[in-house]
């Protein structure tokens, strides 16, 4: 006999609406589902009401942390379609921009990995060295979080020389910082008490459920958008796929904490070879694309992110779709949860919820259904009745 | 046990925070904040209008033509029209508290 457990839509656990339906047995949970769709906001409808280069002001707005890898993967595709590459210099500075929002991402998620298990200090002390990174952001770009820098054709704004300096030497801090967290989740017994063993996903179950991201390299698979279809300067530019074998929620903190050692190493390195010369392209603000399909894959602080484009020709994308890394990690997730041959306890789940690092205003997606609710009706279907 | 040392030591550092309404720190020089309008400059070419992504711009005719309007509670700060502007009559600006009781506040004319 079990019990049903609803935890959300909203819950402390978690800030954003998500519900998790556990079915529990004692302490154990035995059945788990996810329903994360109670925050759909029509982003991918409302683009095709855009232009191309509105569109990316929106499409940074898909989710706050990951915005620079959002509009990294818009532009990226944009570009592509309208045949214009970026100059080499404004590649790097997407580089250095896209791993400086990787490292606030990661510390935000340590934080609050902190937070989950009751570490309270840890939690501030984190928090308070991400800062750092943030005003850096704002510096550079012009804000702290919705950074509005990639812009199709280039970047908007250039590196000084006093604004490099500030950058390394803020991050040379930051390096000593982050090492020092490293060693507290390697050695610290509270952090392992409540996560070593906690949230097991064997790398065979990784890969059959398609995790990405720091979920799958903490299950041993060397998967990383950056290194397997390089964009950006991603392959000029060192640095390794940081994997684990421990294939547990300790996996992947260790993971996203060594990720942003090596985003440090990487942003110091694209500084010290960064080419002189323009950065950006000029393209009109109102411009019309090519007929055409396009994709874009890089590496979000999450995982692997997916943006579609179809264009029709006009001045407007015909159709937008983007597929979140949080939306390929809930498999795994609930996997993780009703696993039956390991018991998982009801007071792990937040550790193991957090471990994914979920962003669920990014994943809520609608299907439409026909009148008998049996069959998903598709683009083709739902454009028979509508006018453009 | 291992975070003893950080604690303590953090007794002594100064506080990380700032006492917000009483402390301002200002914001560094490339801040996009609240935009500024100077409708002398002007010549209404409505390309602000054209490619706001938020539509909080619109166009008014006063007479001697049609003019940008902000409404600054609909503005997502990108900058896009100060990048447009022809004559650059709409000048970046620092200000980032927006909040008000009055609603005409935030129209920038």
């Amino acid at each position: 006999m079990g019990v049903y457990i609803p935890v959300g839509p909203q819950h402390p656990i978690h800030p954003e609406a998500i519900l998790l339906k556990l079915k529990v047995e004692g302490e154990q949970v035995v059945d788990a589902d996810v329903d994360s769709s109670f925050v759909h906001r029509g982003i991918e409808k409302a683009l095709e009401h855009k232009t191309w280069l509105q569109g990316l002001y929106l499409v940074e707005r898909v989710c706050g942390i990951c915005n620079v890898a959002h509009s990294t993967c818009y532009t990226l595709n944009v570009e592509n379609l309208l045949g214009v590459e970026a100059p080499t210099r404004a590649q790097y500075l997407r580089l250095v921009v896209e791993e400086l929002a990787r490292i606030h991402s990661h510390m935000l998620w340590l934080g609050l990995l902190a937070h989950l298990i009751g570490f309270q200090s840890l939690f501030m002390l984190v928090f308070r060295d991400r800062e750092k990174v943030l005003d850096l952001m704002e510096e550079l770009t012009g804000n702290r979080i919705t950074t509005a820098y990639n812009v199709v054709g280039g970047v908007r704004r250039d590196i000084d020389p006093a604004l490099e300096h500030r950058v390394r030497s803020t991050l040379e801090e930051l390096r000593g910082r982050v090492k020092r967290y490293r060693k507290l989740i390697e050695e610290d017994p509270s952090v392992r008490a409540r996560t070593v063993n906690v949230g097991i996903l064997e790398r065979s179950e990784a890969e059959e459920l398609h995790a990405v991201g720091p979920v799958a390299r903490a299950s041993g698979i060397k998967y990383d958008v950056r290194a397997d279809d390089p964009y950006l300067v991603h392959d000029e530019v060192p640095f390794n796929v940081v994997t684990l074998e421990t294939c547990d929620a300790w996996g992947r903190a260790m993971v996203r904490v060594e990720e942003v050692l090596e985003s440090i190493d990487m942003i110091m390195y694209s500084l010290d070879h960064i080419p002189s010369g323009p950065i950006r392209k000029r393209v009109p603000p109102v411009f019309k694309v090519p007929p055409g399909e396009g994709i874009a894959r890089v590496e979000a602080p999450r995982g692997e992110l997916f943006h579609y484009a179809k264009s029709d020709g006009s001045e407007r994308p015909y159709r937008y779709r983007m597929r979140t890394p949080t939306l390929a990690n809930l498999a795994a997730l609930v996997y993780m949860l009703r696993r039956g041959d390991r018991a998982v306890y009801v007071a792990d789940v937040p550790v193991i919820f957090g471990s994914i690092d979920p962003c669920i205003c990014c994943t809520a997606r609608v299907f439409v259904l026909d009148e008998r609710g049996s069959r998903v009706l598709n683009l083709e279907d739902l454009g028979r009745s509508r006018g453009r | 046990m291992r975070m003893l040392r950080d604690v303590l030591w953090n007794l002594f550092k100064g506080r990380a925070t700032v006492m917000y309404p009483e402390e301002r720190g200002s914001p560094p020089d490339n801040f996009r904040g609240r935009l500024g309008f100077n409708r002398d400059e002007c010549i209404g070419c409505g390309l602000c209008h054209r490619v706001c992504p938020a539509s909080a711009i619109e166009m008014e005719n006063d007479g001697r033509g049609a003019r940008p309007v902000f409404h600054i509670e609909r503005c997502i700060y990108c900058y896009l029209c100060i990048e447009v502007c022809p004559t650059k009559a709409i000048k970046p600006g620092k200000e980032y508290a927006v909040v008000t009781s009055r609603k005409s506040d935030l129209v920038v004319r």
